[in-house]
């Protein structure tokens, strides 16, 4: 019964489009909350187990997409061949930046993260030969799953929550194991981690590495459906987003990223409306949530309500007597 | 190749003095509050941004910059009273996302006050440049640089010499401790705010005629500043000065010499092998972590 909640989760994903047939919210909106999903949860390992803060995750998810896009359309790759070498290539790097970035705390890791994805971004804006320049790559062929041409926004939907599923189960999983209880303690005292026989720096380097993998999948992911891919789609902002998702969901906690990645898709849709309203509103909420409730949304929100039903369950008595 | 080497010092000197002023702002408001403030750059934005439409409002030039510097200090208090002060005590990445709402917000207010088009200032005493053995300096370079660095010895005799700076000094310390001796910490606090906002617009109100200003102008310069006050140790107001006017000149050689398409990575990449190598910053003091 442990994974109760992600039965219900995939029980709920599964439901949606049946729900609501042909809803073009639905399908488009959820396939990129879904990718949003698969990264947040990434960098919640990160982030809220580790306790190691990344502003440049994005990153990591463009080179998954620049892996994908720049394989397919110029060497002509199978794109299931492109997305595992863009795993591998994104897992070696982070693998080897590990150590170094890792080493450091609190501000100065902040801004080595930020500097790294920095680098990334005008590395894909100038290396024009290869990435196309600001300008990006389109033409990037459909996702190929052995014979199974990947085509349309309902099939999208399905590969992007099948992917999406499958991260959270593993992450669910991998929290639950003895890295997850070693990256807590991490978390709580890196030296008296230390004191307890837990190799910190393997611990690190390894979360470092999945949710780097997680965000390229993702990548990967997103070339793919867009079929098209420009370095905008990977710069400071949406590093900055991704942490956004991660720390309004509530850190430290998987359905917590989840529902943050969500909640911030389904803002960004919303404050569309409002248009040159949306940043002063995007910047607004960002402040009062983190003023308000610095646990997070999901945790502040089922704490209000379990006041709630406190408050409640102490009125009820009084009719009676 | 002389000349063309003191040119790119004369322009990364000119960078750097603004990096610097940013950074100063930066390693003020950390000293005093543990925060590293995302939304410094939005202060050289709206310096920059408010003098424009002052003068183009028919304000003389002083007149322009000072009520600019005055209503950019206001936003800093503000930022302090209504975002910082709510969340004391929260985490470091809780009020890193704090000050990048704030960021983002400020951006929005601008983007709906200027629209997205690009201003700028005229240059403060004339566009004639003045030849410097091979290189040539346009006037408002004296500018930046003649205050800025009236600006870094201001800040470092308050800081040194008056009891004012002093205490907010002793702030940075050991609040317990500045508390109990009889700080009021709290106005230092907005002190501090304050003081960098202020900095920050007089940047911005210096570069204006130089580099062009927009609602989102505010962006890389905070991470330059950012860069400069880690680079020279984050928390040392003149080793962010010294960090600011390296990452300024190594920018300009790398612009000149390699490509001006990849200074940013270049600079960025300055910043990480500083930290690989030296974790605290050129400058910084080796802390020890409590457990």
């Amino acid at each position: 019964m442990r994974l109760a909640g992600f039965y219900l989760f995939a029980l709920g994903v599964a439901l949606l489009p049946i729900l609501f047939p042909d809803n073009y919210f639905v399908i488009v909106v959820g396939a990129s909350a879904g990718l949003h999903v698969i990264l947040a949860v990434g960098l919640n390992l990160l982030m809220g187990y580790a306790g190691q803060i990344s502003l440049g995750h994005a990153a990591f998810f463009g080179m998954g997409a620049y892996a994908s896009a720049i394989l397919t359309t110029r060497f002509g790759w199978p794109s299931l061949l492109a997305l595992a070498a863009g795993l591998l290539a994104t897992g070696a790097l982070a693998w080897l930046f590990a150590r170094p970035i890792l080493r450091l705390r609190g501000h100065y890791l902040a801004m080595a993260t930020l500097g790294f994805g920095v680098i990334v971004h005008v590395i894909l804006v100038q290396a024009t030969q290869w990435t196309g320049g600001p300008d990006g790559l389109s033409g990037i062929p459909a996702l190929n799953l052995l014979g199974w041409r990947v085509d349309g926004d309902e099939q999208w939907y399905g590969v992007i929550m099948a992917a999406m599923l499958l991260v959270v189960w593993l992450t669910l999983n991998l929290v639950d194991s003895q890295v997850g209880r070693a990256l807590r303690a991490v978390h709580g005292s890196e030296f008296a981690a230390q004191m307890m026989g837990v190799d910190t720096g393997r611990a690190k380097t390894q979360v470092f590495v999945i949710s780097a993998l997680f965000a390229a999948f993702a990548g990967s992911l997103f070339a793919h459906q867009q079929a098209f891919v420009s370095p905008d789609s990977f710069n400071l902002t949406v590093s900055v987003e991704l942490v956004t998702m991660v720390v309004l969901g509530g850190l430290a906690s998987t359905f917590g990223a989840v529902c943050g990645a969500i909640a911030l898709t389904l803002l960004q849709q919303g404050l569309v409306v409002f248009e040159d309203y949306e940043m002063l509103i995007h910047g607004a909420l960002l402040m009062a949530v983190m003023i308000f409730m610095p646990q997070g949304l999901f945790v502040g929100l089922s704490q209000a309500a379990r006041r709630v039903r406190h408050r409640l369950k102490r009125r009820q008595p009084l009719p009676s007597t | 190749m002389p000349e063309l080497l003191l040119q790119f010092l004369v322009t990364g000197i000119t960078v750097g003095s603004l990096y610097a002023l940013v950074g100063l702002g930066f390693a003020l408001i950390y000293n005093a509050s543990d925060v590293v403030n995302f939304a410094q750059g939005e202060f050289v934005m709206l310096g920059a941004m408010t003098a424009i439409a002052l003068l183009n409002a028919g304000m003389p030039l002083l007149l322009a910059a000072i009520i600019a510097t005055s209503l950019t200090v206001l936003v800093g208090l503000l930022l302090e009273r209504f975002a910082i002060e709510p969340a004391a005590g929260a985490s470091v990445v809780t009020t890193i996302i704090i000050t990048i709402g704030a960021a983002i917000f400020l951006r929005g207010v601008a983007l709906l006050l200027w629209g997205k088009d690009f201003h700028a200032l005229p240059p403060f005493s004339g566009e004639a440049p003045i030849r410097l053995g091979g290189a040539t300096v346009l006037p408002q370079s004296l500018w930046v640089l003649g205050v800025t660095v009236a600006l870094v010895l201001l800040v470092r005799v308050f800081l040194n010499r008056t009891l004012l700076g002093k205490a907010l000094l002793a702030c940075s310390f050991n609040r317990t401790a500045a508390q109990a001796v009889g700080i009021n910490v709290k106005a230092m606090l907005r002190l501090a705010y304050g003081l960098s906002a202020g900095l920050g617009a007089l940047a911005g109100i210096l570069i204006a005629p130089i580099t062009f200003s927009s609602y989102e102008a505010g962006v890389m310069l905070g991470l330059k500043g950012f860069s400069a006050a880690i680079v020279g140790g984050i928390g040392n107001p003149m080793g962010a000065v010294a960090g600011g006017l390296l990452l300024g000149v190594l920018e300009a050689l790398g612009a000149g010499l390699v490509s001006s398409g990849y200074k940013d990575a270049i600079a960025f990449l300055f910043v990480l092998m500083v930290l690989f190598f030296e974790p605290t910053g050129l400058f910084g003091h080796k802390a020890a972590e409590r457990v």
